[in-house]
């Protein structure tokens, strides 16, 4: 992948595919350490020890559905290259939450790229999930919440055009103002 | 800046506008773009906004742009299906952005699929 947005929009659709109702992406940079983590976190019906293990290795998978591929080896070894690396937990019924963890410092690290994208594209294809946004640089926070959107906007659904495009506009220019 | 009071706005301006919503029924056409691991590695995210951002400018009504997974021919990613009732589905392959005007002005406005463009022509 280009870019780890791409990585984030993919492995968030497999919490949908999970059927989380709400599902949290974290963004959390530290400047002066020259770390990043990336968390993806859902309440969707979770996995077994034996499936994260098969997600994680894509020659252990037994291949009987196509639920699983190279989503998550892709996301961890783009973690891993950096020094950095990747953990899952999960729990049946409960939901997964997963963790990469990079270091923005090294000549390996992919570029964040263009995350409001993503998130834009999570909330506006799939508006019967709630999703909640959370970038923190240093000791700056933006948090999106679709709950609170929905909130304002009532009837008018989230996929709406207009909508659609001041979320992306929302997100980008609350997500610039973290790295002033 | 954005702020949440903007939104509220935009909201009463759509109420305005909204009247039932657009029948999305039979003989709606649907753009479904793919977008597992490897179309969204292809490149598949512009193709995706630029249906969208295409469909909207030209205020077209009872067309869908959505996303599926992996349809299964991961080496000619990004793919498009355009699915019409009644109609023959086109897969589109190795799409880009700049190719989707082409695709919404001949095919989705006109009926007429872009043949160059589709996996026909590639096989």
């Amino acid at each position: 992948m280009r870019e780890l947005s791409l990585n984030i929009l993919d492995i968030a659709q497999n919490s949908i595919t999970a059927n989380a109702s709400l599902i949290t992406v974290e963004i959390t940079e530290n400047t002066v350490e020259h770390t990043l983590l990336i968390g993806i976190y859902d309440n969707g019906k979770g996995m077994s020890e034996e499936q994260v293990k098969s997600v994680i290795d894509p020659f252990f998978t037994t291949r009987t559905t196509r639920k699983v591929g190279m989503g998550i080896p892709l996301f961890k070894m783009a973690a891993e290259q950096t020094g950095g690396g990747l953990e899952i937990k999960s729990e049946l019924g409960v939901g997964t939450e997963i963790r990469a963890t990079f270091k923005t410092d090294s000549v390996d690290f992919t570029p964040l790229g263009d995350v409001a994208s993503t998130i834009q594209m999570l909330i506006t294809m799939n508006t019967d999930r709630d999703f909640v946004y959370k970038h923190k640089v240093d000791d700056k926070e933006f948090v999106c919440d679709t709950r609170e959107l929905k909130a304002i906007l009532g009837d008018v659904p989230l996929d709406t055009y207009e909508v659609s495009q001041w979320i992306l506009e929302f997100i980008k220019e609350n997500t610039e103002v973290l790295y002033k | 800046m954005k702020t949440l009071a903007e939104l509220m706005a935009i909201k009463e301006a759509t109420m305005q506008k909204m009247t039932v919503r657009e029948d999305t029924g039979d003989d709606a056409i649907r753009i479904v773009v793919g977008m597992a691991t490897c179309g969204i590695a292809a490149g598949a995210r512009p193709v995706l906004n630029a249906f969208v951002d295409e469909v909207a400018k030209r205020n077209l009504k009872g067309v869908t742009v959505s996303q599926t997974g992996c349809i299964g021919m991961c080496q000619y990613e990004p793919i498009v299906e355009v699915i019409q009732p009644g109609k023959e589905k086109v897969t589109y392959v190795k799409m880009t952005a700049d190719k989707v005007a082409k695709v919404v002005n001949d095919h989705i406005v006109n009926g007429n699929p872009v043949a160059e463009y589709t996996v026909s022509a590639i096989k």
